[in-house]
């Protein structure tokens, strides 16, 4: 139970910093801040990782594998993109 | 060997929170993706010590495959197809949660210890699956709308809610089953009822609503990771996940709002449904020629560029940074003023226009730039249509009413580049097309500016 409260606690907090981080950015960034945070999302390639690794079954090994791509994927396009799209923003 | 692991997994969530923090100026915003992507490869290099992990080709193959793939995307993306790529890799990322969760029902099935997963688990496994495949299909459906593999018209379904509902309420029901009696089949008529779900929320929705919708499944897309976080009790997961899905709910209402309208009534009322309204009678436009235009923009002092993503479909953007560029040599500054909704994703327009190589601080936005209009000798209106409707202040008839507009109407004299008189995406008759101080310039809009450009030149 003490886990599951902890980790409702941590939800809690990381939501009122997200709501206080994100009012601070101003609308020129928006794509990229999302565009960046997309890519901070493909974080369940940690998860993925372990699934991948394991050895537990086939079946699991193959789910775990695709997971591992499609993470890898959203992880690697959304920095590389963000990073194309900030490289842009030039002032006069 | 545990302990190191969860400190480089509370460093990846500083990391995180340092990246977003620093995302809120132009100036710090590339070091702090670079800080993000880090703390992504910190966490990465960490995992990969975990005690479960006991072969390593499959990894090695997944992320190879993942980073070509990506990479490969990043690159060739067209910035003004970034909208989909997000879709695409929002989609992606709630995927990968999705799966990841269905693996830990499937190790749990394979070894015959799904009776005792506790109800917590069995609830956020639940969570997990409807979140990420409702954010897999919304996205495909999403990206394929914006890619114009489908129609981006609105498509109003019969009942379209009352259906989305029912399918909402067989993804839970499948999910209580599938907690009561894991080896069910509840767990599939969740998958099934979540996978329909977003499939069917996102096909009626048309091209202009896009915006709301793609900041919607941002902020799933962190949910599903969050929720993941909770199956696996990874506070990294929970912590990053929870970040994003805020930074995506902030947008979706930001969107909404500059819409006026409720992310309720963009999910579960088509809009446009509406025939458009005919032309108003007795009144005409009248149109003017480049070289008019140019002489008016030569002896300006204030001039104000709305683009539109009229603008962008012409790809104008460049012809703009030359027409600023000429007016400069004039000694006429040309500001831009960008409505929330003027690309197909939030910041869009900004992204078109810092391509083209037009500085940040030129660009405002519509709260900034308002007040300023009645100073201001001559508007730029290009590829912009319900965003300048006087109509949203003024007529609580038409169905833009309410709706925050730029104030162009109140400038001295307005220039309106259009291809035809065509009503915009609202299918509604735009006034100020006939008012007093406006003036059509009818074309494509490139050619137009690079006319405009021309005719400044040779003054």
């Amino acid at each position: 139970m003490t886990e599951i409260l902890f980790a409702v606690f941590i939800f809690t907090l990381a939501a009122f910093l997200g709501f206080e981080l994100i009012s601070k950015v101003p609308p020129t960034l928006h794509t990229p801040l999302m565009s960046g945070s997309n890519a901070i999302s493909g974080i369940t390639l940690i998860g993925s990782l372990v699934v991948a690794g394991e050895a537990q079954s086939p079946l699991l090994t193959a789910l775990g594998t695709l997971a591992v791509v499609l993470a890898t994927l959203n992880v690697v396009g959304g920095f590389l993109v963000t990073d194309r799209m900030l490289k842009m923003f030039k002032r006069r | 060997m545990e302990t190191i692991i969860q400190i480089a997994y509370l460093a990846a969530s500083v990391a995180f929170i340092v990246a977003i923090k620093l995302l809120s100026s132009p100036r710090t915003a590339r070091i702090g993706n670079l800080i993000g992507a880090t703390g992504m490869l910190v966490g990465l290099l960490a995992t990969l010590l975990h005690k479960d992990i006991v072969r390593y080709e499959w990894i090695g193959i997944g992320l190879a495959v993942g980073t070509a793939i990506g990479a490969w995307l990043s690159f060739t993306v067209k910035m003004t197809a970034m909208p989909q790529m997000v879709a695409l890799l929002n989609g992606f990322g709630g995927a990968a949660s999705a799966l990841v969760a269905s693996t830990e029902v499937g190790r749990a099935l394979l070894n015959g210890t799904a009776g005792s997963l506790s109800l917590f688990s069995l609830t956020t496994i639940s969570l997990s699956l409807l979140i990420g495949a409702v954010t897999f299909t919304g996205s495909l459906i999403a990206f394929a709308k914006l890619q114009e593999l489908l129609s981006g018209r609105p498509l109003p379904l019969p009942a379209h809610h009352l259906q989305s509902l029912g399918l909402l309420l067989a993804s839970i029901a499948g999910g209580v089953a599938f907690a009561w009696q894991p080896e069910g089949p509840g767990l599939w008529v969740l998958i099934g009822a979540a996978f329909l779900l977003g499939f069917w929320i996102t096909l009626p929705i048309g091209g202009a609503d896009m915006p709301v919708i793609v900041a919607f499944l941002n902020s799933l897309s962190g949910l599903a990771a969050a929720a993941t976080g909770f199956v696996l009790e990874n506070y990294l997961l929970i912590i990053a996940g929870t970040l994003v899905g805020a930074s995506g709910f902030i947008l979706t209402q930001i969107m909404s709002r500059a819409m006026n309208r409720s992310l309720w009534n963009v999910l579960f009322a088509a809009v446009g449904s509406g025939g458009p309204t005919t032309a108003k009678e007795g009144l005409s436009v009248r149109s003017t020629t480049a070289e008019d235009v140019a002489l008016m923009l030569s002896y300006a002092k204030e001039v104000v560029l709305v683009p539109g993503y009229g603008m962008a479909v012409a790809q104008a953007q460049h012809a703009v940074k030359k027409l600023m560029d000429a007016l400069a040599e004039k000694g006429v500054e040309m500001r831009f003023a960008i409505h929330p909704v003027a690309g197909r994703m939030p910041g869009h327009m900004n992204v078109l226009l810092a391509e083209a190589d037009i500085p940040y601080e030129k660009l405002y936005e519509m709260e900034r730039i308002n007040p300023d209009f009645p100073q201001v000798d001559v508007v730029l209106v290009v590829g912009a249509n319900d965003v300048v409707n006087p109509a949203a202040r003024k007529d609580p008839q038409s169905p833009l009413y309410g709706m925050p507009i730029l104030d162009v109407d109140k400038a001295k004299t307005v220039i309106v580049l259009k291809r035809s008189m065509n009503p915009g995406f609202a299918g509604v008759e735009n006034e100020l097309f006939y008012q007093q101080n406006t003036y059509m310039l009818f074309g494509d809009a490139k050619k137009s500016i690079e006319a405009l450009t021309q005719a400044l030149k040779e003054l």
